[in-house]
């Protein structure tokens, strides 16, 4: 077995304790394992993981217009195309909108003048950091109301590829972001098995059901953990219910514990600060391995 | 717009998720609507939740659209112009096919229109609805993106156009915003009067929290702050807020029976400690309405 096998933690609702998750079984696994934070958006692993950046890149997600108001003969004809609102006219000049514009260049193949040059938009930063566990990190960090978190992730995930191809990892543990959205689409791309991690609330559920879908169009096996599970036992029974009519395994239940904000406060990992939280983690582990192995099997 | 009008735009958002912001939208908006007509947005198109907690009936959905360029294969002559000129890779040419990927389009019709052959018209793409539900004088607008969609900010931009066209009226409006600090989060409260941002006090809230602030510093919109789970965690979030001069506008007490409730997907203005909150914050925000307004 040669392939990296990528576990990603994923959860539809924001809140459900991903990262939580994602760090302790990235402690448990030690050098087993790269950890990717593709929450991009708001990233939280590198708090508790303690990076020591050992490379650092600029990131340049897609473009946004600029118009050179010396070769601008203010004809309108870019404001006219924009289908973006991202170009206004007032007090004479043209000008662009950097946070309406989208790049989509449109407006400078109209200009009859070539005043307006399409150029990169610098919108966040990636990085590669050797972590406490003794293994790596690939994360990184979009800038306020960056475009183009999907490239950002594919970023960060092709990085962590790399790391544990020379580093001779066998798995992937992938942090992902809320939501059914590109940045989430994009850190599906590969993965061999999708730890959902919900809890008992009905909006939770609901949003566990929409990534489900968008798992199962990946091919990703999902696998299921109830974090705070006796906030409400009926709705935790409820989502064991439907995980069954589902076919997802459900590996754990996790009760509340106050641990997981204290460890948060001393930038520890759950996993390491708490003996009986430790040994669930440790059984999910090694039941995603278990399955993320065979899947490469069959 | 609600400069010149009484209209006040309030956007709820967060840096992270699963902090309160649909707790505190729809608990804010039931609580507005005992005594005057209310609109709630939920913008969080991707996982609405809203709809959870005020329960009503459905009286309209308004099924939503972008626009995609469509190939005709009478009319192309694979000159391939169409796939240098898209900058989102939602075209493609193989072999003798333009295949357009519409989930990559950001619909700017440029291939559209610059095609010398009119080979790619636009069409309508359905890419999820907004319903609208009636709870009294509470009425909800829920956007819900279509599960095989990746993009959401042409549905969030379609939603703010809807309550422009029909729902202006209502001088009351609060949207319920994605998380995050991304492209959704700048298109749901870019255009707000105020930003309610909901966080909770630990690491990982703080850190999300700045965040969430430099977004809304870039966007110039004046915004405070709302500490959910109040007492547990530390006290990072309230100092961080002090040293920068951020106006900390309501405190949530942690409590698991607040948390008990939530999961069934109660509201809980009935529960005394919990309403004082939502009613204080509703006075401030009434003080900085009119101070706006003025």
């Amino acid at each position: 077995m040669d392939s990296i096998r990528e576990i990603v933690v994923l959860s539809g609702k924001g809140g459900t304790g991903k990262t939580s998750v994602a760090s302790s079984l990235a402690y448990l696994a030690g050098k087993e394992a790269i950890l990717a934070d593709c929450d991009v958006d708001a990233s939280n692993l590198h708090l508790i993981m303690g990076p020591d950046i050992i490379k650092k890149e600029l990131f340049y997600g897609g473009e946004v217009a600029q118009i050179d108001i010396e070769t601008c003969i203010q004809c309108g004809k870019c404001k006219e195309v924009c289908r973006f609102d991202a170009i206004s006219f007032s007090a004479g000049v043209h000008t662009i909108d950097n946070l309406s514009c989208e790049g989509c260049g449109y407006c400078s193949r109209v200009c009859p003048t070539g005043a307006i040059t399409m150029m990169p938009r610098l919108s966040g930063e990636f990085y590669i950091s050797g972590i406490r566990n003794g293994s790596q990190m690939s994360h990184a960090k979009l800038f306020a109301g960056g475009e183009n978190s999907g490239k950002l992730v594919a970023t960060v995930k092709k990085n962590a590829y790399r790391m544990a191809k020379e580093r001779g990892c066998d798995y992937l543990i992938t942090d992902g972001a809320p939501g059914i959205g590109c940045p989430v689409v994009s850190s599906l791309s590969g993965a061999k098995v999708a730890l959902l991690v919900t809890e008992p609330t009905m909006s939770a559920l609901h949003d566990l059901k929409r990534v489900l879908f968008v798992v199962r169009r990946f091919n990703a096996i999902p696998l299921l953990v109830i974090n705070k599970s006796d906030i409400n036992e009926a709705v935790s029974e409820e989502i064991k219910k439907f995980a069954k009519s589902e076919k997802i395994e459900h590996l754990a239940n996790i009760p509340f514990n106050t641990s997981f904000v204290e460890s948060m406060g001393k930038a520890r990992i759950v996993a390491e600060e708490n003996q009986f939280l430790k040994g669930i983690f440790e059984s999910i582990w090694e039941k995603a391995k278990e399955v993320a192995d065979s899947s490469v099997q069959n | 717009m609600a400069q010149t009008s009484n209209v006040f735009k309030l956007a709820v958002a967060s840096g992270k998720g699963g902090t309160g912001k649909t707790l505190l939208s729809t608990n804010l908006a039931s609580f507005v609507s005992e005594f005057d007509d209310v609109l709630l947005v939920d913008l969080d198109v991707e996982e609405p939740n809203d709809s959870i907690f005020v329960k009503g009936l459905v009286s309209d959905v308004y099924p939503q659209f972008k626009m995609v360029p469509q190939w005709d294969v009478t009319r192309c002559d694979l000159c391939g112009d169409c796939v240098d000129i898209c900058n989102f890779n939602a075209l493609v040419k193989v072999g003798k096919m333009i295949v357009v990927y519409e989930n990559l389009c950001h619909s700017c019709h440029a291939c559209s229109e610059l095609c010398h052959k009119n080979a790619l018209p636009m069409k309508k793409h359905h890419v999820g609805d907004v319903s609208v539900i009636k709870s009294q004088n509470l009425t909800l607008l829920e956007g819900r993106l279509n599960v095989n969609e990746e993009q959401p900010v042409a549905l969030i931009n379609n939603e703010h156009s809807l309550v422009n066209q029909n729902w202006s009226k209502y001088n009351y409006q609060i949207f319920d915003s994605p998380p995050g600090t991304s492209c959704s989060m700048v298109a749901s409260t870019g255009k707000c009067d105020y930003i309610l941002l909901v966080t909770e006090p630990t690491p990982f809230g703080l850190n999300d929290l700045k965040l969430a602030v430099d977004a809304a510093k870039l966007m110039k919109r004046p915004f405070g702050v709302v500490i959910n789970k109040y007492g547990s965690g530390n006290k990072d979030v309230e100092e961080y807020c002090r040293d920068n001069g951020i106006e900390v506008l309501g405190k949530i007490p942690f409590d698991i029976s607040i948390a008990e409730r939530y999961s069934k997907g109660e509201l809980l203005l009935d529960k005394h400690c919990f309403r004082s909150v939502v009613s204080s914050l509703y006075n401030k925000l009434e003080n900085i309405r009119i101070s706006q307004n003025g």
